[in-house]
């Protein structure tokens, strides 16, 4: 196709199929909490990373979840691990724990 | 044919929670009333529920304590009887039933309730076309019937179907379709423990006691999980599994998932009102619920003097809150008699 001048891009579709949630079942095992995100963006709202660099901590929770591996790795290594995150959450989620989870098994 | 008394100082149109709590209350303060229910069992939608939010009790036992008061206060109850006419009479109300019965009231409590949506209105969501795709109305029957069938591996659940929807007919919320879809789930998740169950949402109102904590207890306890976006078509593979294209609005991407079963959370509709004569003025709200005189001071008097409303009738209501329409209705009723 391109040799008529057409590109075709990867389809953004997500599949959602079981066999992509081996990551998100990992973090939803050793910390269950990450299940409680309702993505309010308090934890990006307070993250002093944010202002500067992409770093979205409530949009971690759900590429984790959607299995998009490259995503969650642009936006962790931003993290400086303060906590602040974890200290606004309304729902307890353990956003610390879940970036120390992340480093180890992504 | 049964006999009744033809004079009461209270007709309540409609068998459900509303009219028997209503019929009760009045019993206690001494107004003789009678319950006009169209099917032949009392209880309204009450008796095809499973389990009732948020703590889980049976629907059959809520139904048959409110009955079995009844039946040992001996009121007047008739059933399977619609209401066909309602005329007024100077300041009284002649009513007229299906069962060639006619009764005289002071006043008149409408009870009737609401009727579910019909969602082979939403073509696109395959209801009627496909057999996997059921109704939230069909999976408390299957709940509740312990039937045998196939055990499903994935069941989606979609909210809002034929709420919030100009396209539908109904801007409304339903209100109480959220925390029905986050029981059902729960139901659902300890009826197949294997199954993955989703919920499509796009707001999730846990507005009462209780409500919250479920939606979390769901969350965490039985790992239901919550995909924001509404569906946009459903459709059938060979094997009889569906696909539903949805767009995940929270990462901005949409989204192919399969399931095996689809339930679609059918909201509430104003319920078909008796035919008045052309006397009655009872005026209903833009979304067709009868419309309170006044919803600050008068909530449960309608335009029409003599003529209340209680439970859901003047809005989508959850059991709790029609019990207690109901009672503030019976009180309207005291008074306005008090007054006459």
């Amino acid at each position: 196709m391109s040799g008529f001048g057409f590109n075709i891009s990867k389809s953004s579709t997500i599949e959602y199929k079981p066999e992509d949630f081996q990551l998100a079942n990992i973090i939803e095992e050793n910390e269950p909490t990450s299940r409680l995100c309702i993505s309010c963006g308090s934890c990006s709202a307070t993250c002093t990373g944010s202002e500067f660099a992409k770093l979205r901590m409530h949009y971690i929770h759900l590429y984790v979840k959607r299995n998009l591996t490259d995503k969650i790795r642009e936006e962790l290594q931003n993290c400086m691990f303060c906590g602040k995150c974890q200290l606004v959450c309304p729902r307890g989620v353990n956003n610390r724990n879940i970036i120390r989870l992340l480093w180890e098994n992504i | 044919m049964r006999q009744y008394d033809t004079k009461y100082q209270t007709v309540i149109i409609g068998g459900g929670i509303a009219g028997m709590t209503a019929a009760l209350q009045l019993y206690k303060f001494g107004i003789k009333s009678l319950i006009i229910e169209k099917e032949d069992k009392l209880g309204g939608h009450l008796i095809k529920w499973y389990k009732l939010f948020p703590g889980f009790v049976n629907a059959d036992e809520v139904v048959s304590n409110v009955v079995s008061e009844l039946i040992d206060k001996r009121m007047q109850v008739i059933t399977g009887a619609e209401v066909t006419s309602i005329d007024s009479i100077y300041d009284n109300y002649i009513i007229r039933t299906s069962s060639g019965h006619s009764f005289e009231a002071e006043s008149v409590l409408l009870a009737h309730g609401f009727k579910t949506f019909d969602p082979t209105k939403k073509e696109e969501y395959g209801y009627g076309l496909y057999s996997n795709v059921k109704t939230s109305v069909e999976i408390e029957n299957i709940l509740k019937e312990h039937s045998n069938i196939t055990i499903p591996k994935r069941v989606g659940l979609i909210h809002c179907v034929g709420s919030r929807d100009e396209k539908a007919g109904n801007l409304h919320c339903s209100k109480l379709c959220c925390v029905s879809a986050v029981k059902q789930s729960i139901e659902l998740k300890e009826r197949f423990p294997d199954a993955e169950i989703i919920c499509f949402y796009i707001d999730l109102r846990m507005f009462d006691n209780g409500f919250e904590e479920l939606y979390m207890e769901a969350q965490i306890e039985h790992g239901i999980k919550f995909i924001r976006g509404r569906l946009s078509e459903c459709s059938q593979n060979i094997d009889g599994s569906l696909v539903l294209k949805v767009q995940d609005t929270l990462t901005g991407l949409p989204m192919n998932v399969n399931v095996d079963w689809l339930i679609l959370m059918v909201g509430k509709e104003a319920a078909k009102l008796p035919k008045f004569d052309k006397s009655i003025d009872v005026k209903l709200a833009p979304n067709k619920f009868v419309a309170p005189e006044n919803i600050f001071y008068n909530p449960n008097q309608t335009s029409q003097p003599g003529i209340f409303c209680g439970g859901t009738v003047s809005g989508p209501k959850t059991i709790h809150e029609s019990a207690a329409d109901a009672k503030a209705a019976a009180m309207s009723i005291i008074d306005y008699l008090n007054r006459k």
